[in-house]
């Protein structure tokens, strides 16, 4: 029974570790299912928890904080799509332009909240069900969000693969000039497609600040928006995947957390490095496979599109 | 979708040459805008803020002398990655190359401690070399061995160098006289860059970092590695049938990137630090991707760009000290600069049109980052 519980415990902290990513990664994957490639995941990230911190604090909202979140997200994103559709900046130039910003301004807005403590988001609590033992906390004793991530996981797939308009996102991102010439319009989707990763990264980061922490730091993401990026490579984007994808890595995150706490005699900076070896060990075993990514990644991805006709 | 309402952008039949180093100059002066109105939000008079923070910190020779020590790591790093992403190869991890450098190059002086020579220096920096190359290798083999992105597996790297870093300065290499403060022994005199002007804190760092100016630009303008580098950034498929090697070149570009970011790592642990530390840069590796886009991926404005982006760290310091600015106003400048740039840059390929559409519109020139 100790040790099921643990276990459980453990469960639990992994499924909250994988929560932002989930977040951050599938709204990158609907972003690049249209063709742009925003590397910006991490600024928006950052400024979405400062912001979602900045609102809780200040109203005690977590509703609003969280839509705080997705704003500001989601304003970074428009001044991605400003330079990348509009005026034809390279995207990769660009999206590390938007980490480089974010990752400045989060810090600049955050300053007078640096070590204030939050209360944090309230968890579900179905009568009966979340006393359960066990099974309680492991199903029904999450925070919302933790909820909402699983909820949209399945929504994006749904919208992507089973709706018109998910149909002609990904037609615009596999071939932008043939989706322009049958009249599609290119670039409302395109920045439409945007704005949902940039909410969505913005939700992440706000999950951060507000449930997994929660507490503002600068620079708190350490790399997680990055993460998400390679997630979407992980799970050859396709949605379910990225939600196994990112429980793998929560699940990394809190064994190296978990070990150092239990005494383990290796010491805890190699134990952090474990999600970042991690990820570049995923990345490898996925990229090997290259016909497997040209066949999956948008074809589009990345290139701008001016309208010749 | 048609932009009949807007102004409109109409292709150029060729690159403009002279928007190619205009624009840097209109992204300083929109920078400067934006950053008067920041000021201005924060509470802060613009004017005697733009002072503080741009003009004054400069005005002495210790402050000019500063100017070119932050300005050093800067252009050896953004020299690096420039070469990479003229070919379209996105090293962006010359902060843990750098990091890796230093640890390397601090390595043989701590190894060293108590044996000096006036050989110990040149060791060093080979070391801090070599490491900056050896990191680097990692995203260079994963990339061309397993076609695994470079973005991402540089950038993972940075975090890993850092956490590595740490580990050592709160373990093995911690200062045994140091009250277990997590830094190393302070180096010793012949680990230490000689100072070149007297009363600052100037050294031999910055004339290397010249040297690396006119190498880089050797390279580029004048190599045939430096035309293949060129011409797979502009038009892969070209370079495709005339054979180049792809790899090659992304062996290349990731050694030179590597090599350079460790240098500068090596001066500054050799320089101005004197000693290894948790954190040995404010983020010069990832800055040093501005100043690469700001010089146009081009040795000699990445000079001069180094130069101005050294301004806005040292001016952050200033301000912080003289006005109580936040530090972190450095890093909105920073980003803020770059945007204003990459915006800018659509006037190099495009010129802004009012009124009526033509029926026909030509293709927009190559497309590439310059």
């Amino acid at each position: 029974m100790e040790g099921a519980t643990t276990a459980v415990a453990i469960a639990v902290a992994m499924i909250a570790a994988a929560t932002p990513l989930i977040f951050a990664a599938l709204g990158e994957l609907v972003t690049e299912k249209s063709g742009m490639l925003n590397l910006g995941v991490e600024g928006m990230m950052l400024v979405g928890a400062v912001s979602g911190f900045a609102v809780e604090a200040t109203t005690g909202s977590g509703i609003l904080a969280v839509a705080a979140g997705a704003v500001a997200g989601m304003a970074l994103a428009t001044l991605f799509s400003v330079l990348t559709l509009a005026l034809l900046a390279n995207q990769v130039a660009t999206g590390l332009a938007l980490t480089l910003f974010g990752t400045g301004l989060s810090a600049l807005i955050g300053k007078s909240f640096v070590g204030m403590p939050l209360p944090g988001l309230p968890h579900l609590a179905v009568p009966g069900l979340s006393d359960l033992p066990l099974i309680g906390p492991l199903i029904f004793g999450h925070d919302l969000l933790v909820y909402l991530a699983i909820a949209m996981t399945f929504g994006v797939h749904e919208f992507l693969y089973r709706t018109r308009p998910g149909l002609i996102l990904r037609a615009v991102g596999e071939n932008h000039d043939a989706a322009h010439a049958i009249g599609y319009p290119v670039l409302k989707i395109r920045f439409a497609a945007v704005l949902f990763g940039g909410a969505m990264s913005g939700i992440g980061g706000a999950y951060l600040s507000l449930v997994y922490t929660p507490m503002w730091a600068e620079n708190m993401t350490a790399g997680r928006g990055w993460i998400a990026l390679a997630l979407v490579v992980f799970a050859t984007w396709k949605p379910a995947r990225v939600l196994a994808g990112a429980w793998l890595f929560g699940g990394v995150s809190i064994l190296a957390l978990h070990a150092q706490g239990s005494g383990v005699a290796v010491p805890s900076q190699f134990l952090n490095m474990l999600p970042y070896l991690a990820t570049i060990l995923v990345l490898v075993l996925i990229s090997r496979d290259r016909t497997r990514i040209r066949l999956n990644a948008p074809a589009c991805l990345g290139r701008s599109f001016y309208p010749t006709v | 979708m048609s932009f009949d309402a807007w102004p409109r952008l109409e292709p150029r039949g060729e690159p403009s040459p002279a928007m190619v180093w205009l624009t840097p100059v209109i992204a300083v002066a929109a920078t400067v805008v934006s950053g008067m109105i920041l000021f201005t939000l924060l509470g802060f008079d613009p004017v005697a803020t733009l002072q503080a923070y741009f003009i004054t910190p400069v005005s002495t020779r210790y402050g000019l002398a500063e100017l070119a020590l932050k300005a050093t790591p800067l252009t050896l790093c953004a020299i690096g990655l420039a070469t990479g992403f003229r070919a379209n190869i996105w090293n962006i991890g010359a902060e843990g190359q750098l990091t890796i450098g230093a640890i390397c190059g601090g390595g043989v002086a701590l190894a060293a401690w108590g044996h000096e020579g006036p050989w110990l220096l040149p060791v060093m920096m080979v070391a801090g070399v070599l490491g900056g190359m050896g990191w680097a290798a990692i995203p260079a083999w994963l990339r061309v061995r397993f076609n695994a992105s470079e973005i991402l597996t540089s950038l993972m790297l940075v975090y890993v160098a850092s956490l590595l870093l740490d580990y050592l300065m709160h373990g093995p290499w911690r200062d045994p006289e140091g009250f277990n403060f997590p830094q190393s022994r302070q180096f010793g005199p012949d680990a230490l860059l000689p100072i070149i002007v007297s009363e600052t804190r100037l050294h031999l760092g910055s004339p290397l970092a010249l040297v690396a100016v006119f190498s880089g630009w050797l390279l580029l303008a004048r190599s045939f590695v430096g035309f293949q580098i060129r011409v797979i950034g502009l038009t892969p498929l070209a370079a495709g049938y005339a054979g180049f090697n792809q790899r090659r070149l992304v062996w290349i570009t990731l050694m030179i990137g590597g090599g350079l970011s460790g240098l500068a790592g090596v001066i500054e642990v050799a320089g101005p630090i004197g000693q290894l530390t948790p954190s040995i840069s404010p983020g010069y590796g990832f800055t040093a991707i501005i100043v690469a886009f700001l010089g146009r991926l081009h040795p000699v404005g990445i000079l001069a760009a180094a130069l101005l982006v050294a301004l806005s760290y040292i001016g952050g310091e200033a301000a912080q000290i003289s006005l109580r600015l936040p530090l972190a106003v450095t890093g909105v400048f920073q980003g803020m600069l770059l945007f204003f740039l990459l915006a800018s840059d659509v006037l190099i390929r495009y010129r802004v049109r009012l009124g009526a559409s033509s029926h026909r519109r030509p293709a927009p020139a190559a497309q590439g980052i310059r």
